[in-house]
């Protein structure tokens, strides 16, 4: 199940500190969409927004709607915990839990809020995850083993793997690969191809070839300097915005003349 | 280790300098860099033999002291039955005294931990930062205060207030052995000494645990947030599995308090045989024992003693060492690879 999402005037603030200002985006559900732009421009802080991972540091708050096929995720009522198991979420560097084999792993989402599943179901969701992951093949004898025994892409797919168990309706990554190597990134980017056939995938890349290589639309974040907040620039399809910008900060941005 | 690392870098570090002085400045003014002597080479060597010594210093001690018990012990432990206080032999004698402390220090432990891990999680993962920094202070200042205060609070306060308490347990539970009455009209129970001794580990177990709490990494904790846990998911899913040995070495220490507290039990502790029941008078842990007869021991009397602390010694050892083997259980999964 894919959906799409709406943003609406988004701002971010971490206590008074606006991060991010003025957000308005449409993402279509089984799309790829990049966030690029340089460092500290609030892209991955607009990310953890549309799981409401942000509020995890004390003092973050949002102003504006954020609609996930029209249900406003900041709504009254809205449990923050239910946001996050139809919204999941892979993070920069790998972080399988170290305690747990390569199965509890998977089944590790799956497992929460008191919910119960049979053996056969759970072996059969194990695998099908590790498949829709591109692991099934690598891990397949080894279930039983630590997570944190596979290399750095492994793991990362293993992250993906345990992510749609929960069965999202959107994956959202926060530079995956950036702590990759260039074969496990090849990985992971054939592996985001084919998620789009069933999810809603967002990522952050630092990575411009990535965005390029990966998604449908790209949308560049900026900041005037610091202590401003973070501005959506311009959002297009990708080969627009790298061929085509129609603003001049994407153009020097995408060229490389700075970031 | 610490041999191997500083013979290691004199040899890595010369490498480099050899194909600077041949390959760029053969004939500078002040001839080529000498192979041999190296500035900081000196430093190497002191901190190398320093640690060397610091480590050997504590196997040393620990073995002086272990020569010391078995020597002073052993002319109780081979004289006649008759001759050792309760004139039926050392073991006779010692028994009840370890099924005493095991019994205090194990009640101790099973009422701290709970407590202690549910407070460091509060103050790690729940309270808002204000409160868990005075918390945090309060921790430790219990931690500071000296076991004769905790004994002097057992005996005025805490054993007067908990006989209605063993009154309703020996009506109620009066069954059960362990609650067998009559309780004692003073307080001055195991029970009471146990939970005197449980107050005094509480700030052990918590401040290490905190600790430790506040060490799961992010990552790990974000993870499980992100799947959909709520708050005590996360605690469970990251924060305890990262924090397991962690808090079994803590509990551990609080532990070897427990065994070893001396001034605590002596003063709250009304002593006398070995009793099923935890709420009468009676019962006694190895470390009062040797505290109240100490001061009048002689000769074989002191041995007897002596002997005592040296079964106190090795039940620590064989904690520590179940302990070890607990955390070691799960190496595999302990994230450190």
């Amino acid at each position: 199940m894919s959906k799409r999402i709406d943003v609406k005037d988004l701002n971010v603030y971490y206590g008074n500190f606006l991060a991010v200002e003025g957000v308005n985006i449409n993402i279509a559900a089984r799309s790829v969409t990049a966030f690029i732009g340089p460092s500290g421009c609030g892209k991955s802080t607009f990310l953890r927004t549309l799981n409401r991972m942000h509020e995890v540091l004390p003092g973050a708050r949002v102003e504006g709607e954020v609609l996930l096929d029209g249900d406003d995720l900041y709504g009254s009522g809205v449990d923050p915990v239910a946001v996050r198991t139809h919204v999941g979420m892979v993070f920069q560097r790998p972080n399988p839990f170290p305690t747990m084999s390569i199965r509890d792993n998977v089944l590790a989402g799956v497992k929460l809020n008191g919910k119960r599943i049979s053996k056969s179901d759970a072996e059969g969701l194990v695998e099908s995850s590790l498949r829709g992951a591109n692991l099934w093949n690598e891990v397949k004898d080894r279930l039983d083993k630590p997570g944190s025994g596979l290399s750095g892409g492994q793991q990362q797919r293993l992250c993906i793997a345990r992510a749609i168990a929960v069965k999202p309706d959107v994956i959202l990554m926060d530079e995956p690969c950036s702590a990759l190597d260039p074969i496990s990134t090849l990985a992971i980017e054939d592996l985001i191809e084919e998620l789009k056939a069933n999810y809603t995938v967002v990522i952050v890349t630092h990575n411009m070839q990535q965005a390029a290589r990966v998604s449908d639309k790209t949308a560049f974040f900026n900041i005037a300097g610091t202590g401003k907040p973070g501005k959506l620039i311009e959002y297009a399809a990708t080969t627009e915005i790298f061929n085509n910008p129609k603003v001049k900060a994407t153009e020097d941005y995408v060229s490389g003349r700075f970031g | 280790m610490t041999r191997t690392a500083g013979e290691m870098t004199p040899a890595t570090s010369k490498g480099p300098d050899v194909t600077t002085t041949q390959t760029k400045t053969p004939e500078q003014a002040e001839g080529p860099r000498p192979l041999s002597a190296r500035e900081g080479a000196g430093g190497d060597k002191i901190f190398s033999g320093a640690a060397l010594a610091a480590g050997a210093i504590i196997l040393v001690v620990l073995f002086a002291v272990a020569v010391f018990l078995i020597a002073q012990a052993l002319p109780a432990l081979v004289a006649p039955q008759d001759q050792i206080a309760g004139g039926k032999g050392f073991w006779a004698y010692i028994l009840p005294l370890v099924i005493g402390t095991v019994i205090a220090a194990v009640i101790a432990l099973v009422i701290a931990t709970p407590i202690s891990i549910g407070v460091a999680l509060f103050i790690s993962h729940y309270a808002p930062r204000e409160i868990a920094q005075i918390l945090g202070y309060v921790i430790d200042l219990l931690a500071a205060i000296p076991s004769v205060v905790f004994g002097a609070w057992g005996i005025s306060f805490l054993a007067p207030a908990l006989v209605p308490g063993y009154n309703w347990l020996s009506s109620t539970l009066g069954w059960i052995p362990i609650f067998a009455g009559p309780p004692s009209a003073t307080g001055k129970t195991i029970m009471t000494a146990s939970v005197v001794l449980a107050v005094m580990i509480i700030p052990i177990i918590t401040s290490i645990s905190r600790e430790i709490f506040l060490q799961t990494p992010k990552l790990h904790e974000e993870a499980a947030l992100a799947l959909g846990a709520t708050r005590w998911e996360m605690v469970k899913m990251a924060v305890f599995p990262f924090a397991r040995p962690g808090v079994i070495s803590a509990v551990m220490l609080g532990l070897g308090r427990a065994l070893g507290e001396t001034m605590a039990v002596a003063l709250v502790l009304s002593s006398g045989p070995l009793l099923a029941s935890l709420i009468k008078s009676g019962n006694q842990t190895i470390a009062a024992e040797i505290a109240l007869n100490f001061p009048e021991a002689s000769g074989l009397s002191l041995s007897t003693l002596i002997a005592a602390g040296l079964v106190l010694f090795v039940i620590t050892l064989v904690v520590n060492v179940v302990a070890r083997w607990v955390i070691s259980r799960h190496k595999e999964f302990s994230g450190a690879n």
